[in-house]
């Protein structure tokens, strides 16, 4: 297919245009159809009664099978409000807490060039090899002795969990920045934090925005972490909720399309809105 | 300038500290609990030595079968992944109108969480499946997901769906940088499609297919939530992954000193994937 694209593409302008005017357009709508079709069938599929998913599965609903109760009894079932802002909250806290703790972290590790910071980086590194399902049960036992719990406890664990992949990003971006400026900085008369907060932090702008981004996306959809530290009712995030949700309801798919509409939304908005950042954060962060 | 120890360790602490509480101290003692029979509730389990890891090898056919399954699942979505990751980016890099809806599109659902996809997938293979199968008198679409053949299949498709958009977005990062000079060369020099993209594009590209060969290898060992949501391991533990199957030891069977044995080995197998790539990229690197 490819092939016949290509050494078309260097004959005459006219059956160049031709093809790049009709024929990639069809099929990228052809490839466009095919991925957007779970979604398609299932925002369809929330749309109509439980009745109505039998007998019309496929075809819009009409008069006998539109239901429009799926999404409001969904809605409710999930707890939708209170899940979508445990969810925020958790997600947003953590999220700053990590780009916070991690910059401190990375700023000192490049410019203290000792044993101690060439260890501990190097530590950093090792530990992005380990998988959650390594430190699952004895962080039960230590977060239960120690009662981290629930948001508090989840939260001061994503920055456990965090902080290696955010430090060695940052790390990276901090070392290309020239120490002059700091330096100048002092001279000037800043202490420490006005240095830091002022002076270094401003020029991560970039880096910030992208582990910002990289952060979010695997703490809002984390399923298997919560599911062992929330234990308290109305902490629920919307994973939790989702995963509780299809234990009761696994055979209504009027009502659990609806519900996975509705959990899919805040992810399909956000990235409208960031898919620059989105991008190029998962990017970068695959290549180094 | 003058640095002190002091500040070194204070603008440290936090990210060592959350660091060590979540991720060092429990692999530590990970470690001490894989040679126990712990069962999750009794703190002084009985040291056992070895026998764990001896059992997982000769007497645990279905963590055998969890490991060779998950193999399968890894080489297959390695192969697909990449290719129809590569070849997607070849082809939205063309330009035509709605290139970048379409590259948008295709990398939207590698955002969604495992749980939402396996659900949403389920729903497709088990309602959309037999009611197109009953409508057709298809009858190979009708009870997917109820054997292990279906399962199989049904996670690889669910893979390409997930992973083909970030392995797209990686090889485009990789394909802008190429020359459009040295294509031309090529073409002067009167090479055809074929001839340019094995002689070529395929070369430049080695660096972003490495990296898509280990992502997509280590994300498919490592997965979790989208073989929970879309078979949950059954039927009969068939279609169950190595994750899944750590899970299930300590949750189900309660055996937690046998599930953190097997979660040891499964950290040695995932960090040696990581281990195989940062070293082939570090030799990359210096051969470029």
């Amino acid at each position: 297919m490819l092939a016949f694209i290509n050494s078309h593409s260097s004959l005459n302008s006219n059956k160049k245009s031709f093809f790049k005017r009709f024929i990639l357009p069809i099929i990228a709508l052809v490839l466009g159809i095919a991925f957007m079709f779970p979604i398609y069938i299932l925002i369809l599929s929330s749309l109509k009664t439980k009745q109505g998913l039998m007998t019309n599965l496929l075809g819009f609903p009409d008069s006998q099978t539109f239901s429009p109760n799926n999404y409001p009894d969904a809605f409710d079932k999930l707890k939708y409000f209170q899940s979508f802002f445990n969810s925020l909250y958790i997600s947003v806290f953590s999220v700053a807490l990590i780009l916070l703790i991690s910059t401190m972290a990375a700023w000192v590790l490049v410019r203290y060039k000792n044993k101690a910071s060439k260890f501990i980086f190097g530590v950093f590194a090792l530990s992005m090899l380990v998988p959650f399902q390594c430190v699952m049960l004895p962080l039960m036992m230590v977060a239960k002795s120690m009662n981290l719990l629930n948001p508090a406890g989840l939260i001061f664990m994503y920055m456990g969990f965090g902080v290696s992949m955010t430090v060695l990003m940052i790390h990276g971006f901090i070392k290309n920045i020239p120490e002059e400026l700091e330096e100048a900085a002092v001279m000037d008369g800043c202490n420490v934090f006005q240095l830091f907060f002022l002076v270094v932090v401003p020029l991560l702008r970039v880096i910030l925005i992208t582990a910002a981004v990289l952060n979010l996306m695997w703490i809002w959809n984390d399923f298997l972490l919560p599911s062992i530290v929330i234990n308290k009712a109305g902490w629920q995030t919307l994973p939790l909720m989702t995963y509780s949700f299809f234990g009761t309801y696994s055979t209504r798919w009027d009502l659990a399309s609806a519900a996975l509409v509705m959990c899919m939304a805040p992810i399909v908005v956000f990235y409208l809105f960031s898919q620059k950042y989105i991008v190029s954060g998962m990017t970068d962060g695959a290549i180094k | 300038m003058k640095r002190s120890r002091l500040r070194f360790w204070l603008f440290l602490a936090p990210a060592l500290i959350s660091f060590i509480i979540v991720v060092v101290i429990p692999v530590i003692i990970g470690f001490y609990y894989s040679t126990t029979n712990w069962d999750g509730v009794n703190m002084n389990p009985k040291l056992i030595g070895f026998d764990n890891f001896t059992r997982m090898f000769t007497n645990d056919p279905d963590f055998l079968r969890a490991f060779l399954f998950t193999s399968g699942i890894a080489v297959v979505t390695v192969v697909l992944v990449n290719a129809i990751g590569l070849a997607l980016a070849m082809f939205v890099m063309q330009k035509f109108k709605g290139a970048n809806l379409l590259r948008s599109v295709i990398f939207m659902p590698n955002l969604i969480g495992g749980l939402l996809l396996g659900f949403t997938w389920n729903f497709i293979f088990t309602n959309i499946f037999s009611s197109i199968g009953t409508a057709l008198n298809w009858e190979f679409l009708d009870g997917w997901l109820s054997n292990s053949e279906t399962g199989f299949i049904g996670i690889i498709v669910l893979n390409v769906w997930q992973m083909s958009g970030y392995m797209m977005i990686i090889y485009i990062a990789q394909l802008q940088n190429i020359p459009d000079s040295i294509k031309e060369a090529a073409k002067i020099d009167g090479a055809n499609w074929f001839q340019t993209l094995r002689g070529v594009t395929l070369p430049l590209v080695m660096p972003a297919f490495s990296i898509g060969l280990f992502l997509s290898i280590s994300n498919s060992f490592k997965m979790f939530d989208q073989n929970l949501a879309l078979t949950k391991g059954g039927p009969y533990h068939s279609t169950e992954m190595l994750a899944l199957n750590i899970y299930n030891s300590a949750f189900t069977s309660h055996e937690f000193g046998y599930a953190q044995a097997k979660a040891i080995v499964f950290l040695v197998l995932v960090a040696s994937v990581g281990l195989a790539q940062l070293i082939f990229t570090k030799k990359r690197e210096v051969e470029m």
